[in-house]
């Protein structure tokens, strides 16, 4: 029995098939990447899984039992939690507020909601800012008060996405050990993630959507070697250019 | 709630307990038992529109149930005017939690919502003043029997006080809800509803519960207002005067915040109630002075001002 799998899962959006028959698992205590051009339905997978938005057809399952679109609230009691690409803080609250927000699914009592979200906030290094309003923050401080409200749920399974997207390489370089501490804490984590060099680094195994369907799946190095992968991001074709060109 | 939540209330409460010792005259009182009874009203609204962010222009839905069922039941059936009251809280609660579940269940949000709300509270006045049971457009006149055991006072400063000491209560429970697990769930989804759903926020739950505790105290208020001035017609209960002062109280005062509906009501009714002695009484010259004030506090958010006057944090 897999941790999390998703099962045939299509969407259709009018006459766009956003996702199309996508099927792939996430094993307990991983790091696994969903990779893949712009458009290719990324997001909108994570609004099923994460019960914002009900599949046309297909299902998902989390610890055998079937969770297609039950209600986002529901889910992140029972341990489910996602963060947002466009980062959504709650603006007129303090980082301290807001992380407290997501602590008060477990906590009932103001003071430990309030010490829970001080202790997020430390592992994901807001220590600093807990008292600056979020709409203050910087590009890179906000995606940190993203992950800090999920993970103040205390979630067995993370969905991330594009946290490292607009940051600049130092602050990818800063956050890619948090994100690998709260794997090692006990949290599996599925992301979306367009920066390679974090997905390279931190993922066991990887799965590419391009155009609503799963093209491969494998760990990172074999996934950048697939013609297919080349040839979605790229163009057709460009994987048997680029073999070409090696060889002249 | 820690003593730092609880004393500036109470010391409110104190203060504004001396009143009725240092002032007799008849039109003073009245002015501050009007007032105070606004102030009520306007916390209820602050629940759901300042910590909610749920913006409702038919608070008279709540204000007149309260107050219909305050009177109705103890002109008509002979019931006890404490009962009576204590009924009216308990029907504007459901009449709050059925308007809530039917527009929040349809995911009605913003000016939708405030126009929903603003028909509700229209067509509760014109059932109001078509029905006979509500004594129709000639309205309903309480008996006056000035006993304690019926909820009237000889002295006026004895209602002041009961109603100062319901003020302190809506505003000890407005201060737990804001320290409270439901208070944090729904700033956020004032905030940010989506954002509150994905960390685990029922935010249905969370409007109905805030709409039926809004309708509840600005029912409280209702039900205040007919026993003190023992006479309603529909224009009075339903009527938009009170949706407006409703809202417009704590959006003056700062809304979203314990005390802004105290300071919004009070400004608004000392401001009208001066213009009123040095322009003479020009019909509606009060609306024309919140008119300016509500201009003036769009342009300027007072909620620096407020901030500035903050206890704490």
């Amino acid at each position: 029995m897999s941790f999390l799998q998703i099962r045939n899962v299509s969407m259709r959006f009018g006459g766009l098939l956003a996702v199309s028959d996508a099927s792939f698992e996430v094993a307990e205590g991983s790091i696994t990447g969903l990779i893949g051009p712009n458009g290719a339905g990324k997001t909108t997978l994570f609004a099923i899984v994460s019960g914002f938005q009900k599949p046309t057809s297909g299902q998902v399952l989390w610890k055998g039992a079937e969770i297609t679109a039950r209600p986002p609230h529901l889910l992140a009691a029972e341990g489910l939690s996602r963060t947002f690409q466009i980062v959504q803080p709650f603006a007129g609250l303090s980082v301290r507020e807001n992380i407290a927000v997501g602590a008060f699914l477990r906590h009932k009592r103001r003071a430990d909601a309030i010490a829970l979200a001080e202790q997020v906030a430390e592992q994901v290094g807001l220590t600093a800012e807990l008292d600056k309003p979020a709409a203050a923050l910087t590009v890179s401080g906000r995606k940190r008060v993203e992950l800090g409200k999920a993970l103040a749920t205390q979630p067995k399974l993370l969905l991330l996405d594009e946290v490292l997207a607009g940051l600049n390489p130092s602050e990818v370089r800063d956050i890619v050990p948090v994100v690998r501490a709260i794997r090692d804490s006990g949290v599996t984590v599925l992301m979306i993630e367009h920066v390679m060099q974090a997905v390279m680094n931190l993922c066991e195994s990887v799965h590419v959507l391009a155009q609503g369907r799963i093209i491969a799946s494998g760990t990172p190095a074999e996934v950048v070697a697939t013609p297919a992968v080349v040839e979605a991001y790229l163009g057709h074709g460009a994987a048997a250019r680029l073999a070409g060109g090696a060889h002249a | 709630m820690t003593a730092r939540d609880v004393w500036p209330i109470l010391l409110f409460g104190a203060i504004a307990a001396l009143l009725p010792l240092f002032v007799t005259a008849g039109t003073l009182l009245n002015f501050a038992i009007f007032t105070l009874i606004l102030c009520l009203a306007a916390q209820g609204w602050n629940i759901l529109g300042g910590f909610g962010g749920q913006y409702s222009f038919g608070h008279a839905a709540f204000f007149g149930t309260g107050a219909y069922a305050a009177a109705v039941l103890q002109v008509r059936y002979g019931v006890n005017p404490y009962i009576t009251f204590l009924a009216g809280i308990a029907l504007a609660a459901l009449v709050g939690w059925v308007i809530g579940f039917l527009s929040f269940r349809s995911g009605l949000r913003g000016s939708y919502f405030a126009l929903v709300t603003l028909a509700f509270a229209e067509v509760f006045r014109v059932l109001a003043n078509a029905a006979s049971f509500t004594g129709g457009a000639a309205g309903l006149l309480i008996p006056l029997d000035q006993r304690p055991a019926n909820f009237q006072f000889e002295s006026r400063g004895w209602f002041y006080l009961v109603v100062l000491a319901l003020v302190v209560v809506a505003l000890l429970l407005t201060r737990a809800l804001e320290r409270s697990r439901l208070g944090a769930q729904l700033v956020a989804v004032r905030e940010n509803e989506e954002a509150a759903r994905a960390v685990g926020v029922d935010a249905l739950r969370v409007k109905l519960s805030a709409i039926t505790l809004s309708a509840a105290m600005t029912g409280a208020a209702g039900g205040l207002y007919a026993q003190y001035f023992l006479y309603l017609d529909s224009t009075i209960a339903y009527g938009t005067w009170i949706s407006v002062e409703a809202l417009l109280a704590p959006i003056i005062g700062g809304a979203g915040t314990v005390f802004g509906p105290v300071i919004g009501a009070v400004i608004l009714h000392t401001l009208a109630e001066l213009t009123r002695m040095m322009v003479g009484r020009i019909p509606g010259i009060d609306l024309v002075i919140f008119g300016v004030l509500l201009i003036l506090v769009v342009r300027y958010p007072p909620r620096h001002l407020l901030r500035f006057l903050r206890w704490r944090r």
